[in-house]
Protein backbone atom coordinates (compact mmCIF):
# COMPACT_ATOMS: atom_id res chain seq x y z
CA UNK A 1 0.00 0.00 0.00
CA UNK A 2 2.47 2.82 1.08
CA UNK A 3 4.68 1.73 -1.68
CA UNK A 4 1.85 2.65 -3.89
CA UNK A 5 1.25 5.99 -2.62
CA UNK A 6 4.86 6.33 -2.68
CA UNK A 7 4.53 6.03 -6.23
CA UNK A 8 7.98 4.77 -8.83
CA UNK A 9 10.02 8.20 -8.45
CA UNK A 10 9.83 7.81 -4.48
CA UNK A 11 13.00 6.51 -2.62
CA UNK A 12 13.63 5.26 0.63
CA UNK A 13 16.69 5.00 3.10
CA UNK A 14 17.11 5.03 6.45
CA UNK A 15 13.68 2.56 7.19
CA UNK A 16 14.84 1.50 10.14
CA UNK A 17 16.14 4.83 12.07
CA UNK A 18 12.86 5.65 13.95
CA UNK A 19 14.42 7.77 16.15
CA UNK A 20 16.69 10.10 13.86
CA UNK A 21 13.44 10.21 11.96
CA UNK A 22 11.84 11.77 14.99
CA UNK A 23 14.75 14.38 15.54
CA UNK A 24 14.27 15.56 11.90
CA UNK A 25 10.59 16.06 11.88
CA UNK A 26 9.49 17.41 15.33
CA UNK A 27 10.39 20.25 15.05
CA UNK A 28 8.64 21.04 11.97
CA UNK A 29 5.54 19.46 13.29
CA UNK A 30 5.20 20.66 16.83
CA UNK A 31 5.72 24.52 15.50
CA UNK A 32 3.50 24.04 12.30
CA UNK A 33 0.82 22.40 14.43
CA UNK A 34 0.76 24.60 17.76
CA UNK A 35 1.26 28.09 15.79
CA UNK A 36 -0.33 27.55 12.24
CA UNK A 37 -2.87 25.06 12.78
CA UNK A 38 -4.30 25.39 16.01
CA UNK A 39 -4.53 29.37 15.69
CA UNK A 40 -6.82 28.68 12.73
CA UNK A 41 -9.36 26.40 14.65
CA UNK A 42 -8.74 28.78 17.46
CA UNK A 43 -9.76 31.46 15.95
CA UNK A 44 -12.54 30.11 14.85
CA UNK A 45 -13.53 29.11 18.85
CA UNK A 46 -13.05 32.56 20.00
CA UNK A 47 -16.15 34.18 17.53
CA UNK A 48 -17.77 32.79 19.27
CA UNK A 49 -17.17 34.71 22.58
CA UNK A 50 -16.46 37.81 24.53
CA UNK A 51 -13.39 38.13 25.43
CA UNK A 52 -10.86 40.80 26.16
CA UNK A 53 -7.84 38.43 26.03
CA UNK A 54 -6.86 39.36 30.45
CA UNK A 55 -10.10 38.45 32.66
CA UNK A 56 -9.87 34.70 33.67
CA UNK A 57 -13.27 33.52 31.91
CA UNK A 58 -14.72 34.31 28.11
CA UNK A 59 -18.30 34.70 27.91
CA UNK A 60 -20.08 32.58 25.29
CA UNK A 61 -22.36 34.77 22.96
CA UNK A 62 -23.09 32.19 20.69
CA UNK A 63 -23.63 34.23 17.16
CA UNK A 64 -23.66 37.97 18.41
CA UNK A 65 -20.74 38.83 16.96
CA UNK A 66 -21.30 37.30 13.65
CA UNK A 67 -24.69 39.68 14.24
CA UNK A 68 -22.59 42.11 15.02
CA UNK A 69 -20.37 42.34 11.97
CA UNK A 70 -23.40 41.76 9.66
CA UNK A 71 -24.42 45.05 10.81
CA UNK A 72 -21.16 46.75 10.85
CA UNK A 73 -20.60 49.52 8.77
CA UNK A 74 -16.97 49.61 9.45
CA UNK A 75 -16.44 45.86 8.75
CA UNK A 76 -18.23 46.85 5.55
CA UNK A 77 -16.37 49.52 4.80
CA UNK A 78 -13.02 47.86 5.31
CA UNK A 79 -13.73 45.35 2.85
CA UNK A 80 -15.31 47.69 0.25
CA UNK A 81 -11.73 49.55 0.91
CA UNK A 82 -9.42 46.51 0.62
CA UNK A 83 -10.94 45.03 -2.22
CA UNK A 84 -9.79 48.31 -3.93
CA UNK A 85 -6.87 48.45 -2.49
CA UNK A 86 -5.81 45.11 -3.83
CA UNK A 87 -7.15 45.20 -6.60
CA UNK A 88 -5.38 48.33 -8.02
CA UNK A 89 -2.16 46.96 -6.36
CA UNK A 90 -2.75 43.39 -8.10
CA UNK A 91 -3.18 44.54 -11.53
CA UNK A 92 -1.33 47.76 -11.63
CA UNK A 93 1.81 46.29 -10.69
CA UNK A 94 1.00 43.36 -13.00
CA UNK A 95 0.86 45.78 -15.97
CA UNK A 96 3.41 47.91 -15.61
CA UNK A 97 5.81 45.08 -14.11
CA UNK A 98 5.09 43.04 -17.47
CA UNK A 99 5.52 46.13 -19.59
CA UNK A 100 8.90 46.47 -17.88
CA UNK A 101 10.28 43.16 -18.15
CA UNK A 102 9.67 43.43 -22.16
CA UNK A 103 11.43 46.45 -22.26
CA UNK A 104 14.23 44.98 -20.48
CA UNK A 105 14.31 42.00 -22.53
CA UNK A 106 15.26 44.01 -25.70
CA UNK A 107 18.86 44.05 -26.17
CA UNK A 108 19.77 47.63 -23.80
CA UNK A 109 22.60 48.50 -22.35
CA UNK A 110 21.96 48.74 -18.71
CA UNK A 111 20.11 46.65 -18.65
CA UNK A 112 21.55 44.83 -14.99
CA UNK A 113 21.39 48.02 -13.46
CA UNK A 114 17.93 49.41 -14.36
CA UNK A 115 16.72 46.07 -13.28
CA UNK A 116 18.30 46.30 -9.68
CA UNK A 117 16.56 49.84 -9.37
CA UNK A 118 13.55 48.49 -10.12
CA UNK A 119 14.06 45.31 -7.36
CA UNK A 120 14.97 47.64 -4.65
CA UNK A 121 11.61 48.82 -3.18
CA UNK A 122 10.66 45.08 -2.93
CA UNK A 123 13.15 44.37 -0.63
CA UNK A 124 12.73 47.58 1.36
CA UNK A 125 10.94 47.19 4.81
CA UNK A 126 7.24 48.03 4.39
CA UNK A 127 7.82 50.63 7.44
CA UNK A 128 10.30 52.55 6.02
CA UNK A 129 8.41 52.78 2.59
CA UNK A 130 5.65 54.06 4.68
CA UNK A 131 7.44 56.82 6.57
CA UNK A 132 9.33 58.01 3.49
CA UNK A 133 6.31 58.17 1.22
CA UNK A 134 4.24 59.69 3.76
CA UNK A 135 6.61 62.80 3.55
CA UNK A 136 6.83 62.64 -0.23
CA UNK A 137 3.09 62.99 -0.26
CA UNK A 138 2.90 65.99 2.24
CA UNK A 139 0.60 68.31 0.32
CA UNK A 140 2.74 71.45 1.32
CA UNK A 141 6.11 70.37 1.78
CA UNK A 142 6.64 66.87 0.03
CA UNK A 143 8.59 66.58 -3.42
CA UNK A 144 5.20 65.25 -5.51
CA UNK A 145 3.54 68.84 -4.63
CA UNK A 146 6.55 70.96 -4.66
CA UNK A 147 7.38 69.17 -8.56
CA UNK A 148 3.49 69.55 -9.25
CA UNK A 149 3.95 73.47 -8.15
CA UNK A 150 6.71 73.72 -10.74
CA UNK A 151 4.16 72.80 -13.59
CA UNK A 152 1.44 75.18 -12.14
CA UNK A 153 -0.65 71.80 -10.49
CA UNK A 154 -1.93 72.76 -7.24
CA UNK A 155 -1.28 68.65 -5.95
CA UNK A 156 -4.24 67.21 -4.22
CA UNK A 157 -3.86 66.89 -0.43
CA UNK A 158 -2.99 63.11 -0.82
CA UNK A 159 -3.05 60.93 2.26
CA UNK A 160 -5.12 64.12 4.25
CA UNK A 161 -7.93 63.53 1.50
CA UNK A 162 -10.43 60.94 1.89
CA UNK A 163 -10.35 60.87 -2.14
CA UNK A 164 -6.71 60.44 -2.51
CA UNK A 165 -5.62 58.30 0.64
CA UNK A 166 -6.34 55.19 -1.02
CA UNK A 167 -5.09 55.59 -3.55
CA UNK A 168 -1.92 57.65 -2.26
CA UNK A 169 -1.74 54.03 0.12
CA UNK A 170 -1.76 51.95 -3.36
CA UNK A 171 0.79 54.19 -5.26
CA UNK A 172 3.45 52.67 -2.63
CA UNK A 173 1.85 49.08 -2.84
CA UNK A 174 2.04 49.39 -6.39
CA UNK A 175 6.34 50.71 -6.33
CA UNK A 176 6.65 47.70 -3.88
CA UNK A 177 5.17 45.33 -5.66
CA UNK A 178 6.51 45.97 -9.31
CA UNK A 179 10.05 45.02 -9.24
CA UNK A 180 8.28 41.22 -8.17
CA UNK A 181 6.20 41.14 -10.76
CA UNK A 182 9.16 41.99 -13.36
CA UNK A 183 11.54 39.32 -12.17
CA UNK A 184 8.78 37.27 -12.57
CA UNK A 185 7.58 38.07 -16.42
CA UNK A 186 11.63 38.42 -17.00
CA UNK A 187 11.91 34.94 -15.93
CA UNK A 188 9.14 33.59 -18.36
CA UNK A 189 10.03 35.65 -21.22
CA UNK A 190 13.47 34.23 -21.52
CA UNK A 191 11.25 30.63 -21.60
CA UNK A 192 9.61 31.47 -24.46
CA UNK A 193 11.07 29.35 -27.21
CA UNK A 194 12.66 31.28 -30.02
CA UNK A 195 10.81 29.39 -32.79
CA UNK A 196 8.12 30.37 -31.84
CA UNK A 197 8.65 33.95 -32.49
CA UNK A 198 10.77 33.30 -35.09
CA UNK A 199 8.04 31.57 -37.11
CA UNK A 200 5.82 34.04 -36.08
CA UNK A 201 8.11 36.75 -38.28
CA UNK A 202 8.50 34.33 -41.17
CA UNK A 203 4.68 34.62 -41.19
CA UNK A 204 4.96 38.28 -41.44
CA UNK A 205 3.67 39.10 -37.52
CA UNK A 206 4.07 42.17 -36.13
CA UNK A 207 5.93 43.18 -32.98
CA UNK A 208 2.08 43.84 -32.06
CA UNK A 209 0.57 40.68 -32.87
CA UNK A 210 3.58 38.99 -31.69
CA UNK A 211 2.98 40.52 -28.28
CA UNK A 212 -0.78 39.82 -28.07
CA UNK A 213 -1.10 36.09 -29.99
CA UNK A 214 2.34 34.55 -28.55
CA UNK A 215 3.85 36.38 -25.63
CA UNK A 216 0.71 37.23 -23.90
CA UNK A 217 -0.88 33.50 -24.44
CA UNK A 218 2.38 32.29 -23.24
CA UNK A 219 2.96 34.18 -20.04
CA UNK A 220 -0.66 33.69 -18.49
CA UNK A 221 0.68 31.39 -15.77
CA UNK A 222 2.94 33.73 -14.55
CA UNK A 223 -0.09 36.45 -14.92
CA UNK A 224 -2.24 34.33 -12.73
CA UNK A 225 0.39 33.08 -10.43
CA UNK A 226 1.08 36.90 -9.90
CA UNK A 227 -3.20 37.68 -9.99
CA UNK A 228 -3.21 34.93 -7.30
CA UNK A 229 -0.16 36.03 -4.83
CA UNK A 230 -0.86 39.60 -5.37
CA UNK A 231 -4.42 39.32 -4.15
CA UNK A 232 -3.22 37.40 -1.33
CA UNK A 233 -0.46 39.78 -0.34
CA UNK A 234 -2.64 43.08 -0.58
CA UNK A 235 -5.64 41.51 1.02
CA UNK A 236 -3.30 41.67 4.28
CA UNK A 237 -1.90 44.64 3.99
CA UNK A 238 -1.00 46.17 7.65
CA UNK A 239 2.35 48.16 8.14
CA UNK A 240 1.54 50.59 4.88
CA UNK A 241 -1.78 51.75 6.12
CA UNK A 242 0.33 51.80 10.30
CA UNK A 243 3.11 53.87 9.13
CA UNK A 244 1.30 56.45 6.22
CA UNK A 245 -2.58 56.70 7.43
CA UNK A 246 -3.61 54.89 10.84
CA UNK A 247 -6.56 53.94 8.83
CA UNK A 248 -7.95 57.73 8.36
CA UNK A 249 -9.19 60.41 7.30
CA UNK A 250 -12.27 59.03 8.60
CA UNK A 251 -11.90 55.54 7.52
CA UNK A 252 -10.83 55.85 4.22
CA UNK A 253 -7.73 53.67 4.14
CA UNK A 254 -8.98 51.34 6.97
CA UNK A 255 -8.18 47.96 5.47
CA UNK A 256 -9.07 44.79 7.40
CA UNK A 257 -6.02 44.26 8.51
CA UNK A 258 -5.78 47.45 10.42
CA UNK A 259 -9.45 46.95 11.75
CA UNK A 260 -8.05 43.67 12.56
CA UNK A 261 -5.32 45.17 14.66
CA UNK A 262 -7.70 47.63 16.78
CA UNK A 263 -10.06 45.80 17.37
CA UNK A 264 -7.63 42.92 18.96
CA UNK A 265 -4.84 45.04 20.10
CA UNK A 266 -6.35 48.51 21.34
CA UNK A 267 -10.18 47.93 21.84
CA UNK A 268 -9.14 44.14 22.89
CA UNK A 269 -12.60 43.38 22.05
CA UNK A 270 -11.06 39.40 20.62
CA UNK A 271 -13.81 37.70 19.58
CA UNK A 272 -15.12 40.34 17.07
CA UNK A 273 -11.53 40.88 15.83
CA UNK A 274 -11.59 36.63 14.63
CA UNK A 275 -14.23 37.71 13.18
CA UNK A 276 -12.30 40.20 11.03
CA UNK A 277 -9.06 38.00 11.01
CA UNK A 278 -12.16 34.97 9.29
CA UNK A 279 -13.23 37.13 6.88
CA UNK A 280 -9.62 37.47 5.51
CA UNK A 281 -8.79 34.11 5.97
CA UNK A 282 -12.43 33.18 3.72
CA UNK A 283 -11.33 35.47 1.20
CA UNK A 284 -7.59 34.38 0.88
CA UNK A 285 -9.19 30.53 0.84
CA UNK A 286 -10.83 31.04 -1.80
CA UNK A 287 -8.08 32.49 -3.50
CA UNK A 288 -5.36 29.95 -2.47
CA UNK A 289 -8.18 27.46 -3.57
CA UNK A 290 -8.70 28.70 -7.00
CA UNK A 291 -4.62 28.59 -7.52
CA UNK A 292 -4.61 24.96 -5.67
CA UNK A 293 -6.69 23.74 -8.52
CA UNK A 294 -5.02 25.81 -10.93
CA UNK A 295 -1.53 24.79 -10.31
CA UNK A 296 -2.44 21.21 -8.40
CA UNK A 297 -0.59 22.81 -5.75
CA UNK A 298 2.65 20.90 -6.23
CA UNK A 299 0.60 17.84 -5.41
CA UNK A 300 1.56 16.23 -8.49
CA UNK A 301 5.13 15.98 -6.74
CA UNK A 302 4.10 14.19 -3.85
CA UNK A 303 6.01 10.99 -3.27
CA UNK B 1 16.03 37.05 -28.47
CA UNK B 2 17.34 36.39 -31.57
CA UNK B 3 14.27 38.70 -33.16
CA UNK B 4 16.42 42.16 -34.48
CA UNK B 5 15.48 44.89 -36.54
CA UNK B 6 15.34 47.62 -33.83
CA UNK B 7 15.07 50.95 -35.23
CA UNK B 8 17.21 53.73 -32.96
CA UNK B 9 14.22 55.98 -32.11
CA UNK B 10 11.98 52.79 -31.00
CA UNK B 11 15.01 52.19 -28.41
CA UNK B 12 15.31 55.74 -27.73
CA UNK B 13 11.79 55.52 -26.29
CA UNK B 14 12.52 52.16 -24.49
CA UNK B 15 15.37 53.62 -22.63
CA UNK B 16 13.32 56.90 -21.67
CA UNK B 17 10.32 54.76 -20.62
CA UNK B 18 12.75 52.52 -18.34
CA UNK B 19 14.50 55.25 -17.38
CA UNK B 20 11.32 57.43 -15.74
CA UNK B 21 10.59 54.56 -14.28
CA UNK B 22 13.47 53.43 -12.64
CA UNK B 23 13.85 57.20 -11.03
CA UNK B 24 10.64 57.04 -9.81
CA UNK B 25 11.66 53.74 -8.13
CA UNK B 26 14.52 55.00 -6.90
CA UNK B 27 13.21 58.85 -6.27
CA UNK B 28 12.39 58.05 -2.58
CA UNK B 29 15.94 56.48 -1.96
CA UNK B 30 17.45 59.78 -3.22
CA UNK B 31 15.01 61.59 -1.17
CA UNK B 32 16.02 60.04 2.22
CA UNK B 33 19.73 60.59 1.60
CA UNK B 34 19.52 64.09 0.91
CA UNK B 35 16.97 65.15 3.56
CA UNK B 36 19.11 63.35 5.88
CA UNK B 37 22.17 65.31 5.12
CA UNK B 38 20.39 68.72 5.11
CA UNK B 39 20.65 70.87 8.21
CA UNK B 40 17.00 71.30 10.03
CA UNK B 41 16.47 74.79 9.28
CA UNK B 42 17.13 73.93 4.86
CA UNK B 43 14.56 71.12 5.26
CA UNK B 44 11.22 73.12 4.27
CA UNK B 45 12.58 76.08 2.25
CA UNK B 46 14.50 73.57 -0.53
CA UNK B 47 12.73 70.06 -1.00
CA UNK B 48 14.23 69.15 -4.10
CA UNK B 49 17.94 70.41 -4.19
CA UNK B 50 20.60 68.78 -3.31
CA UNK B 51 22.12 69.71 0.15
CA UNK B 52 24.04 73.02 0.10
CA UNK B 53 26.76 71.45 2.37
CA UNK B 54 26.26 68.05 3.76
CA UNK B 55 25.34 68.13 7.38
CA UNK B 56 26.30 65.03 8.76
CA UNK B 57 25.06 65.36 12.54
CA UNK B 58 21.96 64.38 11.82
CA UNK B 59 22.79 60.81 11.98
CA UNK B 60 23.99 61.23 15.28
CA UNK B 61 21.43 63.45 16.79
CA UNK B 62 18.50 60.38 15.46
CA UNK B 63 21.13 57.71 16.83
CA UNK B 64 21.45 59.20 20.52
CA UNK B 65 17.76 60.32 20.67
CA UNK B 66 16.40 56.51 20.82
CA UNK B 67 18.32 53.29 21.37
CA UNK B 68 18.78 52.24 18.19
CA UNK B 69 21.82 50.50 18.64
CA UNK B 70 19.90 48.42 21.20
CA UNK B 71 17.14 48.04 18.03
CA UNK B 72 18.78 47.14 15.87
CA UNK B 73 20.98 44.13 17.89
CA UNK B 74 17.26 43.03 18.82
CA UNK B 75 16.58 42.91 14.96
CA UNK B 76 20.04 41.26 14.64
CA UNK B 77 19.70 38.70 17.14
CA UNK B 78 16.05 37.89 16.25
CA UNK B 79 16.92 37.75 12.07
CA UNK B 80 19.58 35.10 13.40
CA UNK B 81 17.68 33.18 15.47
CA UNK B 82 14.51 32.81 12.92
CA UNK B 83 17.29 32.69 9.83
CA UNK B 84 19.28 29.46 11.77
CA UNK B 85 16.07 27.73 12.77
CA UNK B 86 13.74 28.42 9.55
CA UNK B 87 16.64 26.67 7.84
CA UNK B 88 17.97 23.96 9.66
CA UNK B 89 14.46 22.73 10.83
CA UNK B 90 12.88 23.26 7.41
CA UNK B 91 15.95 21.57 5.63
CA UNK B 92 16.06 18.87 8.03
CA UNK B 93 11.92 18.06 7.23
CA UNK B 94 12.55 18.32 3.75
CA UNK B 95 14.93 16.00 3.60
CA UNK B 96 12.71 13.40 5.63
CA UNK B 97 9.99 14.12 3.64
CA UNK B 98 12.08 13.45 0.46
CA UNK B 99 14.10 10.79 1.29
CA UNK B 100 12.85 8.61 4.55
CA UNK B 101 9.60 6.48 3.76
CA UNK B 102 7.55 6.26 6.83
CA UNK B 103 3.61 6.36 7.97
CA UNK B 104 1.70 8.90 6.73
CA UNK B 105 4.34 10.33 4.61
CA UNK B 106 2.14 11.71 2.31
CA UNK B 107 -0.72 13.04 4.30
CA UNK B 108 1.82 15.16 6.59
CA UNK B 109 2.99 16.51 3.54
CA UNK B 110 -0.39 17.67 2.40
CA UNK B 111 -1.18 18.95 5.70
CA UNK B 112 1.61 20.95 5.82
CA UNK B 113 1.18 22.37 2.85
CA UNK B 114 -2.82 23.23 3.06
CA UNK B 115 -1.12 25.13 6.57
CA UNK B 116 0.35 27.59 3.98
CA UNK B 117 -2.83 28.95 2.91
CA UNK B 118 -3.84 30.03 6.87
CA UNK B 119 -3.03 33.50 6.75
CA UNK B 120 -0.77 35.38 9.45
CA UNK B 121 -4.24 37.67 10.25
CA UNK B 122 -5.78 34.52 11.36
CA UNK B 123 -3.00 33.78 13.61
CA UNK B 124 -1.99 36.58 15.03
CA UNK B 125 -4.92 36.36 17.67
CA UNK B 126 -4.47 32.53 19.10
CA UNK B 127 -0.40 33.01 18.49
CA UNK B 128 -0.41 36.36 20.57
CA UNK B 129 -2.32 34.50 23.49
CA UNK B 130 -0.30 31.52 23.37
CA UNK B 131 3.01 33.25 23.70
CA UNK B 132 1.21 35.34 26.48
CA UNK B 133 0.06 32.22 28.68
CA UNK B 134 3.61 30.75 27.93
CA UNK B 135 5.24 33.49 29.57
CA UNK B 136 7.27 34.67 26.45
CA UNK B 137 5.35 38.23 25.92
CA UNK B 138 8.45 40.68 25.92
CA UNK B 139 10.75 38.43 25.10
CA UNK B 140 13.14 37.26 22.07
CA UNK B 141 11.51 33.57 22.64
CA UNK B 142 8.44 35.13 21.45
CA UNK B 143 10.10 36.41 18.30
CA UNK B 144 11.99 33.72 17.52
CA UNK B 145 9.86 30.19 18.15
CA UNK B 146 6.97 30.79 16.36
CA UNK B 147 8.76 31.64 12.86
CA UNK B 148 11.00 29.33 13.47
CA UNK B 149 9.73 26.94 10.72
CA UNK B 150 8.41 27.76 7.33
CA UNK B 151 6.25 25.35 5.10
CA UNK B 152 7.47 27.08 2.21
CA UNK B 153 11.32 26.48 2.80
CA UNK B 154 10.12 22.83 3.89
CA UNK B 155 8.96 22.28 0.60
CA UNK B 156 12.13 24.46 -1.45
CA UNK B 157 14.39 22.15 0.44
CA UNK B 158 12.26 19.12 -0.48
CA UNK B 159 12.17 19.71 -3.74
CA UNK B 160 16.04 20.16 -3.77
CA UNK B 161 16.53 17.01 -2.33
CA UNK B 162 14.97 15.13 -4.90
CA UNK B 163 16.85 16.20 -7.77
CA UNK B 164 19.96 14.78 -5.92
CA UNK B 165 20.77 11.26 -7.56
CA UNK B 166 20.16 8.79 -4.84
CA UNK B 167 23.20 6.85 -5.76
CA UNK B 168 24.28 9.97 -3.71
CA UNK B 169 22.79 8.39 -0.75
CA UNK B 170 23.27 4.42 -1.68
CA UNK B 171 26.82 5.01 -1.70
CA UNK B 172 26.52 6.42 2.01
CA UNK B 173 24.27 3.72 3.06
CA UNK B 174 27.39 1.18 1.75
CA UNK B 175 29.68 3.15 3.81
CA UNK B 176 27.73 2.67 6.75
CA UNK B 177 26.30 6.17 7.14
CA UNK B 178 22.81 6.50 9.19
CA UNK B 179 19.94 9.59 8.23
CA UNK B 180 22.21 12.31 10.35
CA UNK B 181 26.17 11.49 8.96
CA UNK B 182 24.46 10.89 5.35
CA UNK B 183 22.31 14.44 5.81
CA UNK B 184 24.86 16.38 7.64
CA UNK B 185 28.60 15.66 6.03
CA UNK B 186 27.17 14.82 2.34
CA UNK B 187 23.80 16.15 1.56
CA UNK B 188 23.83 19.72 3.49
CA UNK B 189 27.64 20.43 1.66
CA UNK B 190 25.94 20.33 -1.76
CA UNK B 191 23.05 22.20 -1.21
CA UNK B 192 24.36 25.14 -0.62
CA UNK B 193 22.81 27.18 -3.16
CA UNK B 194 19.34 26.22 -1.95
CA UNK B 195 20.23 27.20 1.58
CA UNK B 196 21.70 30.36 0.83
CA UNK B 197 18.61 31.59 -1.08
CA UNK B 198 17.16 30.51 1.64
CA UNK B 199 19.12 32.34 4.06
CA UNK B 200 18.32 35.36 2.61
CA UNK B 201 14.97 35.42 1.98
CA UNK B 202 14.37 34.44 5.58
CA UNK B 203 16.36 37.30 6.52
CA UNK B 204 14.77 39.26 4.69
CA UNK B 205 11.39 38.67 6.31
CA UNK B 206 12.93 38.56 9.79
CA UNK B 207 14.29 42.10 9.27
CA UNK B 208 11.29 43.48 7.63
CA UNK B 209 8.87 42.00 9.89
CA UNK B 210 6.70 44.35 11.68
CA UNK B 211 3.49 43.52 13.17
CA UNK B 212 4.68 40.40 15.47
CA UNK B 213 7.33 41.98 17.17
CA UNK B 214 5.13 45.42 17.23
CA UNK B 215 2.15 43.13 19.85
CA UNK B 216 4.65 40.33 21.26
CA UNK B 217 7.07 43.75 22.32
CA UNK B 218 5.85 45.43 25.03
CA UNK B 219 9.10 47.62 26.53
CA UNK B 220 11.58 50.11 24.93
CA UNK B 221 14.23 47.50 25.24
CA UNK B 222 13.31 44.83 23.34
CA UNK B 223 11.65 46.39 20.26
CA UNK B 224 13.13 45.34 16.63
CA UNK B 225 14.44 47.92 14.56
CA UNK B 226 11.33 48.44 12.79
CA UNK B 227 8.90 48.82 15.51
CA UNK B 228 11.73 51.37 17.30
CA UNK B 229 11.50 53.31 13.80
CA UNK B 230 7.44 53.17 13.96
CA UNK B 231 7.96 54.94 17.49
CA UNK B 232 10.50 57.20 16.27
CA UNK B 233 8.47 58.43 13.92
CA UNK B 234 5.43 58.99 16.34
CA UNK B 235 7.49 60.71 18.31
CA UNK B 236 9.76 62.77 16.24
CA UNK B 237 7.86 63.02 12.96
CA UNK B 238 7.97 66.62 12.44
CA UNK B 239 12.09 66.40 12.16
CA UNK B 240 12.13 65.13 9.20
CA UNK B 241 15.85 64.95 8.75
CA UNK B 242 16.15 62.85 12.04
CA UNK B 243 13.56 60.60 10.79
CA UNK B 244 15.16 60.61 7.60
CA UNK B 245 18.99 59.25 9.03
CA UNK B 246 16.82 56.87 11.59
CA UNK B 247 14.97 54.96 8.54
CA UNK B 248 18.39 54.87 6.31
CA UNK B 249 19.67 52.89 9.71
CA UNK B 250 16.79 50.63 9.13
CA UNK B 251 16.56 50.22 5.53
CA UNK B 252 20.53 49.56 4.59
CA UNK B 253 20.83 46.14 6.34
CA UNK B 254 18.18 45.08 3.78
CA UNK B 255 19.71 46.62 1.30
CA UNK B 256 23.32 45.71 1.56
CA UNK B 257 22.30 42.05 1.94
CA UNK B 258 20.42 42.35 -1.49
CA UNK B 259 23.01 43.86 -3.51
CA UNK B 260 25.39 41.55 -1.98
CA UNK B 261 23.47 38.52 -3.23
CA UNK B 262 21.06 39.85 -5.85
CA UNK B 263 21.77 37.60 -7.81
CA UNK B 264 20.25 35.06 -5.76
CA UNK B 265 17.32 36.56 -4.78
CA UNK B 266 16.19 37.15 -8.22
CA UNK B 267 17.20 34.17 -9.35
CA UNK B 268 15.20 32.64 -5.99
CA UNK B 269 12.40 34.15 -7.03
CA UNK B 270 11.96 33.44 -10.69
CA UNK B 271 12.77 29.90 -10.15
CA UNK B 272 10.60 29.28 -7.07
CA UNK B 273 8.14 31.70 -7.85
CA UNK B 274 6.69 29.67 -10.34
CA UNK B 275 8.02 26.40 -11.80
CA UNK B 276 6.99 24.33 -9.42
Amino acid sequence: MLERVGGPKARHFFQKEKISLGVFLIPAIVIVLVFSLFPAFYSFFLSFFSWNGFSPTKEFVGLKNYRTALNDPELKNSIIVTLIYSLLVTFISIFLGMMIALALNEDLKGKKLLRLFYFIPVVTPSVASGITWKYLFDPYNGVINSLLKYLNITGPQWLNSTSWALFSVSIVGIWKRIGFCMVIYLAAIQDIPNSYLEAAQVDGATGWHMLRYIKFPLLMPSTFFLIITGLIDAFQVFDLVYTMTNGGPIGATDVLGFLLYRHAFKYFNLGYASIVSLTIFIVLFILSAIQWRYTQGGAKNVG
Amino acid sequence: MSVKRRSPIRKFLLYVFLIIGAFICIMPFLWLITTSLKPSTDIFSEPLLIPTHFYFKNYIEAWNSVPFGKYILNSVLMSVGIVFCQTLFSAMAGYAFARVKFRFRNALFMLFLITMMIPDAVKIIPNFLIVKNLGWYDTYTALIVPRAVSVFAIFLFRQFFLSIPASIEEAAKIEGCGLFRTFFQIILPISKPVIVTNILFSFLFAWNDFLWPLIVTDSEHMRTIQVGLAYFQGRYGIKWELLSAATIFSILPSLAVFLVAQNYFIEGISTSGLKE
